[in-house]
């Protein structure tokens, strides 16, 4: 009967939960464990921490099973999971030149002190489909370490710290100086921002924001809606210690190590502290995600535009429009029930047909 | 809190009664007495993210759980019926982490969450009524910039939207929104009554209940206090109409003075039921 029809239903509501259950659990094939996740889809996790606002390599690589490899349902996961955990304070200043570089490049220059190092990225490959039946993936392990470790000349000495490329330029007068602002951030998680956001509101947003988002906006800036066209003065990927001030001693702790991407995007010259320089865009995100560092990088510049001359340089337009979780909660519910309103909408057009044919 | 349980029901409570940190409920409380007390005014406050995607009712739920007690007894409404989607998520969320009553009849109920409807029984002074807003800014049919309809509200700077109006009358003879009327509260701030169908709007108007508006994914809450004006805007040679069931009558109880639902029939032939089915429940008992 119609009538039932319109209703959800308890009962169908939670057989649909255990479907989706059973599906994801792999009917036939051996259940995936968190740390084949972590390490081999270790990407997807880094992108699903950053997007979902919580460093925790464990509780994203579950949330990523538990969403069945959709990183806008596991970043909700690790979101929903953050809302319930204290804030129990904010970390000290800290330089990324100390960071334990997995990675560095810097496309300003030919070379840099401290050297330009790959590290492990996917840039170099041939986008090859491996179609071949796998080999032996422990033999193939062995031997990739053999390739990477037989030669390594005994002693190298790996440099404790890498000259940031900014700051080098800095000395020069050649980009603008820090603003030296060191009050406690702004926390989008305990206010609601208001326009103009200050600078701390804006890069934690980007931080959050989900990576395609930001991409776009970006690609829009960057192609011909705007007029950033980046220099990639450095990007890194690498460890940086989280320095916390100990609540009763006052005294500053390595709480622990973060791997974060963070890139540092010089564009357009503008009068700052007196004299032309460069101004400067920042990003940095949780994990290895380039794209989504390059991107806010990009995007911090153009938001620091005066007046916005296209849409990657509207604060509003960018930030309300860039994270994940809402974007996709607010998409999703339109598979809510909208009868009601249907047929108010229906009402009004009846009403304006009956006018219509009045006149 | 592992999903398995969630989909079973064996979920352990969470720590705090009815989930939110009271750091949270704090929080929301000062921004629903700010709320109260500057009628119609979006109070911005600092939404967390509830276990519910973001648009499906997160502010809504959070204002409810920033004022449960134990004893309370809820309702929970999607598009007027108790068995909605919508609805059956939420009450098994408030079932597990607030360990309140559920009804499903009005009368019985302390707070009455609601998406889109407001029940057709008059509610009384005792009672809360909890609105989900997906848009809380009505002023966003004109203008998409929040700093704008900001400022615009500050200033009682409403001309856009009174122009918006006119021009739908002018070239289709009616206006256009039908859900989402947009409503002056207490002679002051034009305020998005959540998309209620404009069948509702008139009992917000100098009600006996609170009213209580919580926007999660725009961090918006704001409130309608009891025995307050709420106008829809209108013109004096063009007044706001609601629906029109003239001749039409719910097949299932025979109202015929409540929100239709319009089912179509593999026949081709339209259906009409109650919109409001804990009403239409109790009229058939």
């Amino acid at each position: 009967m119609s009538y039932v029809a319109v209703k959800g239903g308890r009962e169908a509501i939670e057989r649909a939960c255990d479907l989706n259950e059973y599906r994801r659990s792999g009917r036939s094939s051996v259940p995936m464990s968190l740390g084949q996740i972590r390490e081999q889809l270790h990407l997807g996790v880094d992108r699903v921490m950053g997007e979902g606002g919580l460093y925790a390599p464990d509780h994203a690589a579950q949330a990523l099973l538990q969403a069945a490899g959709d990183t806008f349902e596991a970043a909700f996961l690790l979101r929903a999971h953050r809302a319930t955990l204290p804030r129990l304070g904010c970390s000290q200043d800290g330089s990324t030149a100390g960071m334990r570089v997995v990675r560095r490049i810097s496309s300003a220059f030919k070379d840099v002190p401290g050297g330009q190092m790959l590290g492990p990225t996917s840039d170099y490959t041939l986008r090859l489909l491996e179609l071949d039946p796998l080999e032996d993936p422990v033999r193939r392990q062995e031997v990739l370490k053999e390739r990477l470790f037989r030669d390594l000349p005994g002693g190298t000495e790996v440099p404790d710290t890498f000259p940031r490329v900014v700051d080098l330029l800095r000395r020069e007068g050649l980009v603008e100086d820090a603003d030296g602002n060191d009050d406690e951030p702004f926390d989008i998680t305990r206010r609601s921002m208001a326009f103009p956001a200050p600078r701390s509101a804006r890069l934690q947003s980007l931080a959050r924001g989900e990576t395609g988002a930001l991409l776009m906006m970006a690609y829009s800036s960057m192609r011909g809606y705007g007029h950033i066209h980046p220099t990639l003065a450095e990007l890194r990927v690498g460890y940086v210690p989280l320095l916390m001030r100990h609540a009763r001693t006052g005294e500053d702790f390595v709480a622990g190590e973060v791997l974060v991407t963070e890139a540092e995007v010089v564009s357009r010259f503008a009068n700052a502290q007196g004299e032309p320089r460069f101004q400067l865009g920042y990003g940095m995100c949780f994990g290895q995600n380039e794209i989504k560092a390059i991107s806010m990088g990009v995007l911090d510049r153009c938001l620091r535009s005066g007046t916005a001359s296209c849409p990657a340089e509207d604060q509003e337009f960018v930030l309300y429009h860039s994270d994940g979780i809402e974007s996709m909660g607010f998409s999703n519910h339109w598979k809510l029930p909208h009868y009601v309103d249907f047929l108010s909408d229906l009402d009004r057009l009846r009403k304006a047909k009956a006018s219509h044919a009045g006149a | 809190m592992r999903a398995r349980d969630w989909a079973t029901g064996d979920v352990p409570h969470s720590k705090t009664f009815a989930f939110l940190d009271e750091g949270a409920k704090k929080d929301v409380r000062r921004a629903l007495l700010k709320a109260v007390a500057i009628p119609g005014y979006q109070v911005p406050y600092g939404s967390r993210e509830m276990p519910l995607a973001r648009g499906w009712g997160t502010g809504g739920i959070q204002v409810t759980l920033s004022m449960l007690l134990p004893e309370d007894v809820v309702k929970v409404i999607d598009q007027g019926c108790d068995g909605s989607v919508n609805a059956v998520n939420i009450k098994k969320f408030y079932g597990r982490v607030g360990g309140v009553g559920i009804t499903t009849d009005t009368a019985l109920a302390t707070v009455v969450q609601t998406r889109h409807r407001i029940p057709e029984e008059r509610m009384r002074a005792d009672q809360v009524l909890v609105l989900q807003v997906p848009c809380p800014e009505a002023l966003r049919e004109v203008e998409p910039s929040e700093a704008q309809t900001r400022r615009m509200h500050g200033e009682a700077d409403y001309a856009r939207m009174w122009l918006h109006l006119y021009e739908d009358v002018v070239t289709f003879g009616e206006i256009r929104i039908s859900y989402r009327y947009p409503c002056t509260v207490n002679g002051r701030f034009i305020m998005d009554p959540s998309p209620i169908p404009r069948w509702d709007v008139p009992k917000l108007h100098m009600a006996d209940t609170l009213f209580l508006f919580g926007a999660g994914r725009e961090r918006r809450i704001y409130a309608v206090p009891p025995h307050t004006r709420v106008e829809p805007l209108e013109f004096d040679d063009h007044r706001f109409a609601v629906e029109d069931f003239a001749g039409k009558a719910c097949a299932r109880c025979g109202a015929r003075d409540t929100f239709l639902d319009e089912v179509l029939r593999p026949d081709g032939t339209h259906q009409f039921f109650c919109s409001d089915t804990g009403h239409c429940d109790k009229r058939m008992r």
